[in-house]
Parts: structure tokens; C-alpha cells; sequence
């Protein structure tokens, strides 16, 4: 079973976590064009990477960033989410 | 060995039947390269020839033909989505289907099972109404049927799915058919060869040369090639394809997971999906069962097979058909699924000339492909959009238009 390390709970199986896509830093919608609005709804950077991810932990409710290789699926580090990338607030997640 | 034997192993008349041709070398030039030996790839190659006489055409294939997305798919062949879109173009493939096997001379094991998608909730029950409807407005066959129809169509099924999911009727949809997997991509590929198109394996595209706005050639790992034409049909490969020509799509990739029980005796004649369960099974000709499940729940570009996805498809099989428990499962593996948000493709031309794309194809390709061929192969050859594929367009995104299948194509396939 695959361990996914939770910044506030520890190791858990990655059962009881939820994939919340890429971190992804957007356009200001006063000022963007619409091309630039609808390609950072829509458009996503499928390329294997190293990755900065939103995960939740289900049972605690708990967002944060994973650091992940997504073509070995090697999670590199996870962080609460105020130490991640700078990133956003948590209105980017699903 | 008996002398009558080898005479004949030996004599001119009978030579070794060969599949296809092997080429050694590229040459220069083509007027079409087609990157991906899969499916469609093939598919686009065979009616270029055959309906458009363009037969300079160059298939690269990294890998081996059919190994990809074509060889790994769970092979289930139906039309009764959700758009109307989608309803049409599923049903010309569905109707295409129907001589390939004369097309090519060969044995597809095309075979017509009729299709229950499994409604275990009203609300369920009231999208397969729907769907039913939208499918007999376009001439599909599908009907919305009760839980006794299903009891009677596959009595050895649990009702009461352990008590936990009752079924409480189902879309049944008679077209629903299997077929074998390998043969349609032997077959386009034969076909495509036998009419001139070079098909070169463990040849990997590199890069994309472009000018103004328009393809030159490809790079790949024996030489570059100068052409106009490129098709790119690469499924869980097409972020990396794209990214070499800077053009963005939605497209992320997940993989999806199937496996196959040992053979049995023939005992389950339809196609059974439940939604609700997130599994699927039908019963090839060989008697094994062919199970698949929903995809992985995160992006990932590996094959790799899981014991949790193992598990939970099993756990839901025992509750439909509870003897399964004393059923061994042979195989298990994985294919890498090209998904866009509506669940439904990106096909045809590209805002850069002469790069065309047939990608998006995620968990529901395989039924697709002698329709894809088609609109595909006109749509390189004339340079526009095949009717058909209008609402599968590139740009959709861009203008929020998307073509929403994701209530027929989510777990059905
Ligand atoms: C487990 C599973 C079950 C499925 N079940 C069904 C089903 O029941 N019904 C259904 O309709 N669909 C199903 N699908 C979907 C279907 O399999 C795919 O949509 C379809 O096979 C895609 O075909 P393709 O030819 O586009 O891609 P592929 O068969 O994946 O071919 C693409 C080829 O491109 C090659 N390639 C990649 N990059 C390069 C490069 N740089 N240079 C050269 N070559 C390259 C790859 O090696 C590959 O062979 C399923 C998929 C999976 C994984």
C-alpha cells in the first residue's frame, strides 16, 4: 500500500487522501484578458514533472502541498500548505 | 522431421506469411507522418490510403504496434452516449464495425452481447431515461428497462448486490458488442501496409520543426523527416507531443487499470456496467472475464498495476456475482488514459498548419476507432474539419463550449 506523509497526521495510506490537481498560480481576473481566463480554467500542464500538488487529508479535512515525481509517483516532500511554493489560498482546490 | 514436412516448409510456394512489411530505412520525406502505431494511428493510415490515395504516409510507433492503449483496452464497442454529438459519431463507428472484418480479411471476433449499464438509485435511473431517449432520437438502440428485464436477462446475477446497491433497472442498449483488441490494429495496419504506407517500429518522435506557424518535418530517434502533415495520435504520450509544438490542452493523464479472471465456461453473455459499483465485466471468447474499474484517482505516466485497484474491482465483482470468490484472476495491467474535463476528445486541426490531432481519447477510444479513421483521414487530407468531429474541436475550451459525456463515458467506457 502506497504511504502518503500527512504534514498535520503523519504516514497514512494514500486511500484516505484526495488528489487536488496542480498548485497553480492565476491570472488576476480584473485584468486578464478572456484567452487567459479560459486557458487557466481549462488548460493543465500534462507533461511528467515534478510537481506541486493539492492533497487533502479526507478524515481530518486537512489541505497541504505534496512535491511529486509524476512518472515515478515518488512523493519528494509534503508541507503544510502556508510553507508550500508561496502558493495560493486554498480557493484553487476542487 | 518427415521429408513431406520440410518440402513443404521449404518450397517457394508456400512462403512464411508476413503481417507486415519491414522497412529498414526511412526515407526523406512523406506527405503525411502519423506519430502513434495505435488504433487510430493505423486506422487514419489504412483510409488515407484506400479512400484518399494518399499513400506516401509514414506511421512511427516508439514502441511496438498496437502496444500502447490498443492492446490494453477492455474492448467494450457501444453508441449510446449522452450529446447528441457524441450519440452520432459513436453510431457510425458502431455501424463501421460492422464489415471491418470483411475490409480486412480477418478475424476481429466482433461480437454482438447487448450492453446493461446498471441503475442502483432513481436518480441513476433517470439519466439512463435520458440517455435512452437521446440515443432513440438518433436511431440508437437503447431502452430503459426494469429490474425484472435484468433478473431474466442475467439471472445468475445478485439483485440485492449483498443487499448494500439493490439494482433497480438499467439502460440496455442491444448493439453493445467486444471484439478483439490486437486483430483491429493487425488489420488497419496490414491494410494500410499492403496499400504502401511504411510502418516503422522503435522509432520515437523527438521533436516537431515548424516555420511561420506551419510543420516541416519531425525529428526521431533514426533521422529527420521533411513533412507537412503531421497526425499526432499518441493518447497518454499527447501532453509530451504537445508540449514539443507549445500548444496547451486540458488533457492530463491517469491510469487506468484492468485484469482478467481464468477461463471459464461460457456463462455471461451481455456486457454488465454499473456506474454506482464504478466495475465492468463481460466474458470473451476465450471464457475469461474482462474486468475493468474507474481510473486511477491521480495524474501519474507509469503502467504500474496496484493491489488497492485489485481489491476494490474484486470486492465489487463478488458483489454482483458472489460465486466469483472461488475464481482466480490471471492478469492485471494498466494503460495511461488521455482525459479531458467533458469526456470527450480533442480531434482535427491545431492552430499551428498542418498539425493535426486525435487525442483526448482517455477511457472510451477503442469503439471509436474505424470512425476516427475516417474523419481523421479526411480531415488531413483536405486540410478541414470532418462534419462529424465539429464538436470535438480544439478551440471548445477556449470558448466554453464543451461537449458534456461525462455522464455516459465515466465508468462505461
Ligand atoms: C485499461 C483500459 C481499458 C479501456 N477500455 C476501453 C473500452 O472498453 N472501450 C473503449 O472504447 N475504449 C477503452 N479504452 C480506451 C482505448 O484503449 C483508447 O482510447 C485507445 O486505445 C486509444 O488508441 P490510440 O491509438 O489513440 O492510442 P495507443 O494505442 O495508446 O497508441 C499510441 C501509440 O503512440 C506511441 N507513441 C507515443 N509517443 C510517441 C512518440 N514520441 N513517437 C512515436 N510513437 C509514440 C505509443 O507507443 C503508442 O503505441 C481503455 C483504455 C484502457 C487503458
Amino acid at each position: 500500500m502506497k504511504i502518503l506523509v500527512c504534514p498535520l497526521n503523519g504516514p497514512r495510506p494514500v486511500s484516505e487522501f484526495a488528489y487536488g490537481g496542480e498548485v497553480r498560480p492565476g491570472p488576476d481576473p480584473d485584468t486578464c484578458s478572456d484567452a487567459e481566463w479560459s486557458a487557466h480554467v481549462f488548460n493543465r500542464s500534462g507533461v511528467p514533472a515534478i510537481k506541486y500538488e493539492w492533497w487533502c487529508h479526507l478524515a481530518s479535512g486537512f489541505w497541504f502541498i505534496a512535491e511529486r515525481d509524476t512518472l515515478r509517483d515518488a512523493v519528494i516532500a509534503t508541507h503544510p500548505a502556508e510553507m508550500g511554493r508561496r502558493p495560493l489560498p486554498p480557493r484553487g482546490a476542487p | 522431421m518427415p521429408h513431406r514436412l520440410l518440402r513443404f516448409g521449404l518450397s517457394r510456394k508456400h512462403p512464411e506469411p508476413r503481417m507486415f512489411t519491414r522497412h529498414e530505412n526511412l526515407k526523406p520525406a512523406y506527405d503525411v507522418v502519423i506519430i502513434g502505431a495505435g488504433g487510430h494511428g493505423l486506422a487514419c493510415a489504412y483510409y488515407l490510403a484506400r479512400d484518399h490515395g494518399i499513400r506516401n504516409v509514414a506511421v512511427l510507433e516508439r514502441g511496438y504496434l498496437g502496444g500502447g492503449n490498443t492492446g490494453r483496452n477492455t474492448t467494450i464497442i457501444r453508441s449510446n452516449y449522452l450529446t447528441p454529438e457524441g450519440v452520432k459519431f459513436y453510431d457510425e463507428s458502431v455501424r463501421l464495425w460492422q464489415d471491418l472484418a470483411v475490409d480486412f480479411d480477418l478475424n476481429l471476433f466482433y461480437s454482438t452481447r447487448g450492453h446493461f449499464t446498471l441503475a442502483h438509485t432513481d436518480s441513476a435511473m433517470r439519466t439512463m431515461r435520458w440517455r435512452a431517449e437521446v440515443n432513440k432520437h438518433f436511431g440508437v438502440r437503447s431502452e430503459a428497462v426494469d429490474a425484472a428485464f435484468v433478473k431474466r436477462a442475467i439471472p445468475m446475477m445478485d439483485m440485492q448486490c449483498a443487499g448494500h446497491a439493490p439494482i433497480v433497472g438499467a439502460l440496455f442498449h442491444e448493439p453493445g458488442a467486444i471484439a478483439r483488441h490486437d486483430a483491429v490494429a493487425w488489420g488497419y495496419g496490414r491494410g494500410a501496409d499492403r496499400r504502401g504506407v511504411e510502418i516503422h517500429q522503435q522509432c520515437e518522435v523527438t521533436g516537431i520543426r515548424t516555420r511561420g506557424g506551419r510543420v516541416e518535418g519531425v525529428d526521431t530517434t533514426r533521422g529527420p523527416i521533411a513533412t507537412q502533415r503531421v497526425l499526432c495520435a499518441v493518447a497518454g504520450f499527447t501532453p509530451r507531443l504537445l508540449d514539443m509544438v507549445g500548444l496547451h490542452t486540458p488533457i492530463s493523464i491517469h491510469p487506468l487499470q484492468a485484469m482478467v479472471s481464468e477461463p471459464l465456461k461460457p456463462w455471461l453473455d451481455p456486457i454488465i456496467v454499473s456506474g454506482s459499483l464504478h466495475v465492468y465485466v463481460s466474458q470473451t471468447a476465450r471464457g475469461e472475464l474482462v474486468m475493468g474499474a474507474s481510473l486511477d484517482p491521480y495524474e501519474l505516466h507509469s503502467t504500474r498495476s496496484t493491489l488497492e485497484f485489485a481489491e476494490g474491482l474484486a470486492s465489487h465483482m463478488i458483489d454482483l456475482f458472489p460465486f466469483l470468490g472461488e475464481v482466480k484472476v490471471n492478469r492485471q495491467w494498466a494503460g495511461l488514459a488521455d482525459m479531458t474535463p467533458d469526456f470527450a476528445p480533442i480531434m482535427g486541426t491545431t492552430p499551428l498548419e498542418g498539425f493535426f490531432l486525435d487525442a483526448g481519447w482517455g477511457t472510451w477510444g477503442f469503439k471509436a476507432m474505424p470512425v476516427c479513421g475516417k474523419t481523421m483521414s479526411h480531415t488531413v487530407a483536405t486540410g478541414r474539419n470532418h462534419a462529424l468531429i465539429e464538436g470535438f474541436a480544439i478551440d471548445r475550451f477556449e470558448h466554453y463550449r464543451l461537449t458534456g459525456e461525462k455522464g455516459a463515458a465515466s465508468v462505461g467506457h
